[in-house]
């Protein structure tokens, strides 16, 4: 009779992995079949408003590069300062409020930023972008960084202050170092994260058909644009949004992929 | 002479309403090895981390009493327990250096781990750096095995060369005192007993304060032992009248196995 139940079970779990493993396959051979049906090189050489991706494409890199400038620094600044100085309740108050940002809606994100920054500055730009996507990175930085610390042993920290370093000392020097590729491969985690994002840019740097560097701009970006093109009515319009799917897919997985290889290399 | 002399010393861990130590008078001899014993939980580990007051990492301890820390300049003994600043704690930690149980290399190459004390104590020329961390590869007996992989990872190095460089990294800074935390209690019988052979040449330089729980250990390097059970120093003296000739019962109780 065990060994039934036990066989029961074994089929069932199989089962739901195969369900659920499906659509995942499903989902990237349709992205595969109907975004290569439309890919071509040229794709990378024109802009948008030339029928192709490269405005979007490096758009989107530098909303991405600029969210992720600003927002490692400050969340590792308060990941360190929740694991290493911190004590008693604001640091714990610190740590739930970032864990409840990390799972805030992206689009309330986008939401907030156009009250705050769109609406006063007069209109989408680039900047804004950068700022939703960086409040997006933040609390997956701390976390990480706060996790990642918290790993490190505390004969480490001691042995440090045993030769006569001073706390911040050790901390620079030693405890991220020994942490360094926990924090790297989270850090492109959540950089794949938000670089695939498009609620928080949908009202704070909206996309661009032309190739811009003006940050106070709408500013081009990928997401917002496969959002746009699918809306559109032309066949031609839907297939570039396949397209770029394709790409951002690829991308993504590309830096997931980097991420999980740091991990194993670890030491 | 005593390098270090505790004087009524007492300590007590935040939270906490009765004292872990009371009351302990012991003086650590200038060039011996002296040896803590006693049963787990007798305070002897906290005893150890009073002495470079690495207990202040976590803030709300309690220090009564005195411990008084030869300072070889002047040749006065300073109460480590007066200091407050961060650059006396400094000072302090680079004269009572400090090795631990488990082996603790930075993620950093075999180079730059002994170097690292040398470096934020302000020592930047290359070739003096070089010496330094040559000379204290070899007075801990680390050198003929690493010298080919200087620029190699710390991490790469077995448990018992690992502890040894622990040991070269706090020999490095020329300190007065060496704390042993159980330093080879994590390893095996090859590896402690090079270790302990490197702790009776050190003792020539260094003054050495080591806890153990393996009481061979401490009847084979110490010169003299303090049985500690309970938070009190029951008996200190020379290690052979320890051994062959305790004055108290507990002690003869616990060399002899009867409890610990």
């Amino acid at each position: 009779m065990r060994l039934i139940i036990n066989k029961i079970f074994l089929a069932l779990s199989v089962l739901s992995a195969i369900i659920g493993l499906s659509f995942l396959a499903w989902i990237l051979i349709t992205l595969f079949i109907k975004g290569l049906g439309s890919f071509h090189f040229n794709l990378f050489l024109n802009d948008l408003i030339d029928g192709g991706l490269r405005n979007l494409i490096i758009g989107q890199f530098i909303l991405a590069g600029l969210a992720a400038s600003i927002g490692i620094p400050l969340g590792m600044a308060a990941g360190i300062y929740i694991q290493e100085y911190g004590r008693g309740s604001f640091t714990s108050l610190i740590r739930n409020l970032s864990d409840i940002m990390m799972s805030a809606p992206s689009i309330v994100i986008g939401a907030f930023v156009y009250a705050v920054v769109v609406i006063p500055t007069g209109g989408t730009s680039g900047f804004a972008g950068a700022i939703a996507l960086a409040i997006m990175m933040i609390p997956v930085v701390i976390n990480t960084t706060d996790n990642m610390l918290s790993l490190v042993p505390r004969e480490l920290r001691e042995a440090g202050i045993a030769l006569g370093a001073s706390k911040y000392r050790v901390i620079l020097d030693i405890v991220i170092k020994a942490a360094k590729v926990g924090i790297m491969t989270g850090i492109l985690l959540a950089f794949a994260r938000i670089i695939g994002e498009t609620a928080p840019l949908l009202f704070t740097s909206e996309t661009s058909n032309y190739f811009s560097l003006d940050l106070t701009e709408s500013f081009p970006s990928l997401t917002v644009s496969i959002y746009d093109l699918a809306n559109e009515p032309e066949e031609s319009s839907r297939d570039l949004a396949w397209a770029a799917s394709f790409i951002l897919t690829v991308l993504v997985l590309v830096i997931n992929l980097v991420g999980r290889f740091l991990t194993r290399t670890k030491g | 002479m005593a390098v270090m002399n505790l004087k009524k010393f007492s300590f007590t861990y935040p939270g906490v309403d009765y004292p872990s130590l009371r009351n302990i008078t012991l003086p650590i001899e200038k060039n011996k090895i002296t040896a803590l014993i006693g049963p787990s939980g007798c305070g002897k580990s906290t005893l150890l981390r009073s002495m470079n007051r690495i207990h202040d990492i976590y803030p709300g301890n309690t220090y009564d009493g005195k411990i008084e820390l030869l300072d070889s300049k002047s040749g006065t003994m300073k109460n480590i327990l007066n200091i407050k600043k961060e650059n006396e704690f400094i000072t302090l930690r680079q004269q009572v250096g400090m090795i631990f149980q488990k082996p603790t290399p930075f993620p950093m190459s075999i180079f730059d781990n002994v170097a690292y004390g040398l470096k934020i104590s302000g020592l930047k020329n290359k070739a003096e750096l070089a010496d330094r961390v040559e000379q204290a590869l070899k007075d801990s007996a680390l050198w003929k095995e690493v010298h080919e992989r200087l620029n190699k990872s710390a991490m790469g190095l077995s448990g018992g060369q690992q502890q040894r460089l622990c040991i070269a990294r706090a020999v490095a800074v020329k300190p007065e005192v060496l704390l042993f935390d159980e330093p080879t209690s994590a390893l095996d019988p090859i590896s402690t007993g090079a270790i302990e052979e490197l702790l009776v040449t050190l003792k020539k330089d260094i003054s050495i304060a080591i806890v153990t729980h393996n009481m061979q250990q401490a009847s084979r390097i110490s010169d003299y032992t303090a049985f500690m059970y309970l938070g009190d120093l029951v008996e200190y003296d020379k290690t052979e009248n320890i051994f062959l000739n305790p004055k108290e019962k507990k002690t003869e109780d616990y060399i002899t196995g009867r409890f610990g």
